[in-house]
C-alpha cells in the first residue's frame, strides 16, 4: 500500500483510545448490531447494507452452515436442519415448550438432559439452542469487528425483561461460546427507554410495550435527570408475533380443511402466513398462494376483520401483564406520560388500537421499532466499556419474577420478590432437624404462584459436610444474590459450629466455565471457520483503506494521471469493490493485489511530487547545512 | 474505582445522610439513594478487574437493600426498632387485639367473596379502607416512634401493619385473579 504511505503523512493508523464495544439485540426473528461512534448509536451494516440479520440458522452438514438469510430462504426446503426462532427454546426443557407438533424440529427427549435444556437433532448432531444462538452471535460478532476494524472489548446482550434466570444463564453462555465477552444482560425495553429517553430528553412516567417476534415484555419506568429506574416489569416470555403467525396458519389448515402435514408444508405455510400478516399492516386483504408437496393448491385471500377477529385474543393476553405492571409500581394508567412502541409486532393496526385505548393515548412510534433495542443496548456497551460520554447517566433495573425456596408441603416461600431493584441479595437461616444430620437439600424456584409444582424449578443443591449436631444446633446461612444481569448465585455458610465454610452453588442449567471451553476446542470447524472470517475481515479492512487512499489521492493529484490512468484505476477500484460483496477473502486479495499494481506509477509520480514540493519550499542553503 | 466507598457498619440512615425517624423525606432519600448508586452501581465498574465489579455488586446490593428498608413504612418502622434493641416478634406474638383480629378476618372473607362474584368495585372499596387505616396507623407509628420515642409501644403497630401489608397483598392478587 505505497499510497497510504504518502496520503496519509503524519496519521497514526492505530486505532484511538476509543474501546471498541457493541450492543447486540439477539431476537426472536432478527438479530441486530449497534455501536456508539463518534458519540452517536448507529446499527452496524453488513456487507450489503442490511440491518438485520435473520435469526435462522441452517446446518448443512457436520462441517458447514449458513446464518441469516440465505438460511431463512431455504427454510421450507430443509426445515429440519434449518433452525429459526430458536429463543423461544432458550433455557427450555421440552416438557416447557408444549405442542411440539407445531415446530419443523426433531426434538430430543432425553431424561439425562440438564434442566432448560433442550436439544435438536440436525445433520450436525443434537445441538442445544444455546449452540445456535451462539452462531447467530458469531456472524454479528465478525460483522461488527470487521466494520470497526478490531477486537471488541465486549458486548450488552439484550434479553427479554420477562426471561427467567435459565433464559438468561442460556442466553449468557450463547454469548459467551461466539467469543464475546459479556458486560451485560440488559432487558430490552430498558435498553428501548434509554434509545428513546436519551433522545428525547425525556421525564417523567414511561411504560415501554415490547411485542416481539415470541417475547413479550411491559415495564415501567421513572426517568429523572438522567436516572432510569425500572419500576415494574411484566410480560409473557412466549407471545409474540410467531403467534400471529401461527393463528394465520390454524386459519388457513381450517379453510383447507389440513391437518398432519409434514415439515415442509408446516414451514412453507407458516412463511405464507408471516407475509400476510406484514402485508395486512398496511393493505386490507392478503391473498395466500401456496402449493404443497402434495401438489395441493391453497389459495385463499385474508382480510384484516378476519385477522384482527382470530388474533383477537392475543392482543388481549398483552393487557393483563399492563394491568400487573402498573399495580405493582403502585400507578395509575393517567399518571403515565408516554408509551414507547417497540419489536416489530408493534407495527400491526390492532396492536396500536388496543395499546392507545389502554392507556388513553396515543403510544410513541416516531422510532424504529425494530432498531431501538440495539442502539439502547450500544449506549450501554460504550458506557460500561469504560469510554466515558458527557454526562452522567444511571440505570436502575429490577428482577421481572420472584425467587424462592421451597418449604414444608411443597410450598413456595418468596425470598426476593418480583421488581426488587438489582443486584439485591437475601439471607435466609436453616437448621438441621435430625440429630447428627450432615446434609440437607434447598430447592430454589422462580415465579409468583404459591405451589412449587406452579413455579419454574430453578436447581435443587445439597449443603453436604455440616458438622453433626444435635437437631436444630446447625445454623446454616445461605444467601440468595442476585447480580446486575439478573442471574443468580447461592452461597451457604455454616455458622453455629464456628466453621464459616463457604460454597457457591451455580443453578444447575447454567454451562461451566469448563464446559463452554471444551465446547469450544470440540468445534474445529468452527475455529476453522472463525479464522477464515478474521482473514475476509483484515482483506476488506485493507481493501476499504486502500480504496479510499487512492481516491483522496486521484482528488489531490488528479494532474499526475493521464485520462488512460485514471480509467485504468477506476476500473480496478471497481474490480476490488465488487469483491467486497462477494465475501470472498482470496478473491478480494487478487482484486487488492491488482489495484495496488496498477497505482505503482501513480505512487511514484506522487512521491516524486511531494519530494520537490519539500525542495521548493526550503533555501538551498539550509539543506547544504544538513 | 469510585470515590465514594460504602461503609457496611453505617445504619442506612447514616448512609443516606438522613437522622434516623420514621417521618420521611422522600425526595431526599431518592437524591441521596440516586447519587450513591452513581458511584458505586456494578454498571461504572464493568470495565475492572473482577475483585472491583464484586465490590461494587456488594456496595451497590448494600445500598438498595438500605433504600428498600426505608422507602416502605413497614419496613423502616421494623428497622428503627431493631436499631433500638425492639423485636417486633411478628412470627411468635399472636396476642393481637380480637377486635382487630375479627376485622381483620372480615375484610379477608370480603376479598374471597369479591373474587367469587368477580366485583371489581367492591374490591377497589376494600382498597381505598384498607388504604385509609394503613395511613392512620403510619400515623400513629410516627407519633410513637418520633414523638413518644416508646419503641416498646410501636411494636404492637408494627404488627398491626403487618397484617395490612399482607392484606394489601391478598387484594392485588385478587385482582389478578378477577383479571385471568
Amino acid at each position: 500500500m505505497a499510497l497510504l504511505q504518502i496520503s496519509e503523512p503524519g496519521m497514526s493508523t492505530a486505532p484511538h483510545q476509543h474501546r471498541l464495544a457493541v450492543g447486540i439485540d439477539l431476537g426472536t426473528t432478527n438479530s441486530l448490531v449497534a455501536t456508539v461512534r463518534n458519540g452517536i448509536s448507529t446499527v452496524l451494516n453488513d456487507e450489503q447494507g442490511r440491518a438485520m440479520l435473520p435469526s435462522v440458522v441452517r446446518y448443512l452438514d457436520a462441517e458447514e452452515l449458513m446464518v441469516g438469510e440465505a438460511a431463512q430462504r431455504s427454510q421450507s426446503e430443509d426445515p429440519t436442519n434449518t433452525i429459526s426462532s430458536v429463543k423461544r427454546f432458550m433455557g427450555r426443557g421440552l416438557a416447557d415448550i408444549g405442542d411440539i407438533s407445531r415446530f419443523p424440529y426433531r426434538f430430543i427427549d432425553d431424561p439425562n438432559a440438564k434442566v432448560g435444556q433442550v436439544q435438536l437433532r440436525t445433520v450436525a448432531g443434537a445441538k442445544s439452542p444455546v449452540e445456535v444462538s451462539a452462531e447467530i452471535l458469531k456472524v454479528l460478532r465478525v460483522r461488527a469487528e470487521a466494520s470497526l476494524g478490531g477486537e471488541l472489548v465486549g458486548a450488552v446482550i439484550t434479553v427479554p425483561a420477562y426471561f427467567d434466570d435459565a433464559q438468561r444463564q442460556a442466553t449468557k453462555d450463547a454469548a459467551r461460546l461466539a467469543g464475546l465477552n459479556v458486560l451485560r444482560l440488559l432487558n430490552e425495553p430498558t435498553a428501548a427507554a434509554i434509545a428513546y429517553g436519551l433522545d428525547n430528553a425525556a421525564e417523567g412516567l414511561y411504560a415501554v410495550y415490547d411485542l416481539g417476534g415470541g417475547t413479550f415484555d411491559i415495564s415501567i419506568l421513572r426517568l429523572s435527570r438522567g436516572v432510569f429506574e425500572v419500576l415494574a416489569t411484566n410480560g409473557d416470555s412466549a407471545l409474540g408475533g410467531d403467534d400471529f403467525d401461527h393463528r394465520i396458519f390454524c386459519w388457513l389448515l381450517e379453510k383447507n380443511t389440513l391437518s398432519a402435514l409434514p415439515p415442509q408444508d408446516i414451514r412453507l405455510l407458516l412463511t405464507h402466513a408471516r407475509a400476510a400478516k406484514e402485508q395486512l399492516t398496511e393493505h386490507d386483504e392478503a391473498r395466500i398462494t401456496a402449493v404443497l408437496s402434495t401438489g395441493a393448491l391453497v389459495d385463499n385471500v385474508l382480510n384484516q376483520a378476519t385477522f384482527y377477529e382470530i388474533s383477537q385474543n392475543l392482543v388481549q393476553r398483552t393487557l393483563q401483564p399492563l394491568r400487573r405492571a402498573l399495580r405493582d409500581a403502585a400507578l395509575k394508567i393517567a399518571d403515565i406520560n408516554g408509551v414507547v412502541m417497540v419489536g416489530g409486532a408493534t407495527r400491526m393496526p390492532q396492536v396500536q388500537r388496543a395499546v392507545g385505548e389502554f392507556f388513553g393515548q396515543t403510544p410513541l412510534t416516531n422510532l424504529d421499532p425494530d432498531k431501538v433495542v440495539a442502539l439502547g443496548a450500544a449506549i450501554q456497551a460504550n458506557l460500561l466499556a469504560g469510554n466515558r460520554s458527557g454526562e452522567d447517566w444511571l440505570l436502575l433495573d429490577v428482577i421481572p419474577l420472584s425467587l424462592g425456596i421451597e418449604t414444608m408441603g411443597g410450598l413456595a416461600e418468596k425470598l426476593i420478590p418480583r421488581n426488587s431493584t438489582i443486584p439485591t441479595a437475601r439471607a435466609q437461616e436453616f437448621t438441621t432437624y435430625k440429630d447428627g444430620q450432615t446434609a440437607m437439600s434447598i430447592h430454589v424456584v422462580q415465579g409468583e404462584r404459591e405451589l412449587i409444582s406452579d413455579c419454574r424449578s430453578l436447581a435443587k443443591f445439597e449443603l453436604r459436610g455440616i458438622p453433626a449436631m444435635v437437631a436444630g444446633a446447625a445454623r446454616i446461612r445461605v444467601t440468595f444474590q442476585v447480580d446486575a444481569d439478573g442471574l443468580l448465585s447461592v452461597f451457604a455458610r455454616e455458622m453455629g459450629s464456628g466453621v464459616e465454610a463457604t460454597i457457591e452453588v451455580k443453578p444447575s442449567y447454567g454451562l461451566s466455565d469448563a464446559e463452554i471451553t471444551r465446547m469450544l476446542q470440540e468445534s474445529g470447524q468452527h475455529a476453522r471457520q472463525d479464522m477464515q472470517a478474521r482473514a475476509l475481515r483484515e482483506q476488506q479492512i485493507e481493501a476499504r483503506q486502500l480504496i479510499e487512499a487512492v481516491q483522496n489521492a486521484m482528488v489531490q493529484d488528479a494532474e499526475l494521471l493521464s485520462a488512460e490512468q485514471c480509467k485504468q484505476i477506476d476500473e480496478q477500484i471497481t474490480l476490488v469493490q465488487a469483491a467486497l460483496e462477494q465475501q470472498d477473502a482470496m478473491h478480494l486479495k487478487r482484486a487488492i493485489g491488482a489495484l495496488n499494481e496498477v497505482t505503482v506509477s501513480f505512487a511514484q509520480a506522487r512521491m516524486d511530487k511531494s519530494v520537490s514540493h519539500a525542495l521548493s519550499g526550503k533555501n538551498i542553503s539550509d539543506l547544504e547545512v544538513k | 474505582m469510585s470515590a465514594t466507598s460504602i461503609n457496611f457498619q453505617q445504619s442506612f440512615f447514616e448512609i443516606f445522610g438522613l437522622a434516623q425517624s420514621f417521618k420521611l423525606d422522600t425526595p431526599a432519600l431518592e437524591q441521596a439513594y440516586w447519587s450513591l448508586q452513581l458511584d458505586v452501581h456494578p454498571d461504572k465498574s464493568a470495565h475492572l478487574p473482577d475483585a472491583e465489579q464484586r465490590l461494587a455488586m456488594q456496595q451497590a446490593t448494600f445500598v438498595n437493600e438500605a433504600y428498600q428498608t426505608l422507602r416502605s413504612p413497614l419496613r423502616r418502622a421494623r428497622y428503627i426498632l431493631k436499631l433500638n434493641g425492639v423485636d417486633t416478634q411478628e412470627e411468635a406474638n399472636t396476642a393481637m387485639p380480637m377486635d382487630f383480629l375479627i376485622a381483620q378476618m372480615e375484610l379477608r372473607e370480603a376479598v374471597v367473596e369479591a373474587v367469587q362474584v368477580r366485583d371489581v368495585d367492591v374490591l377497589t372499596e376494600l382498597e381505598s379502607g384498607m388504604q385509609a387505616e394503613t395511613n392512620e396507623l403510619e400515623r400513629q407509628l410516627a407519633a410513637k416512634i418520633d414523638g413518644d420515642r416508646n419503641f416498646a409501644g410501636a411494636a404492637e403497630l408494627v404488627r398491626k401493619l403487618r397484617f395490612m401489608e399482607k392484606l394489601a397483598e391478598e387484594i392485588a392478587d385478587a385482582y389478578d385473579e378477577i383479571d385471568n
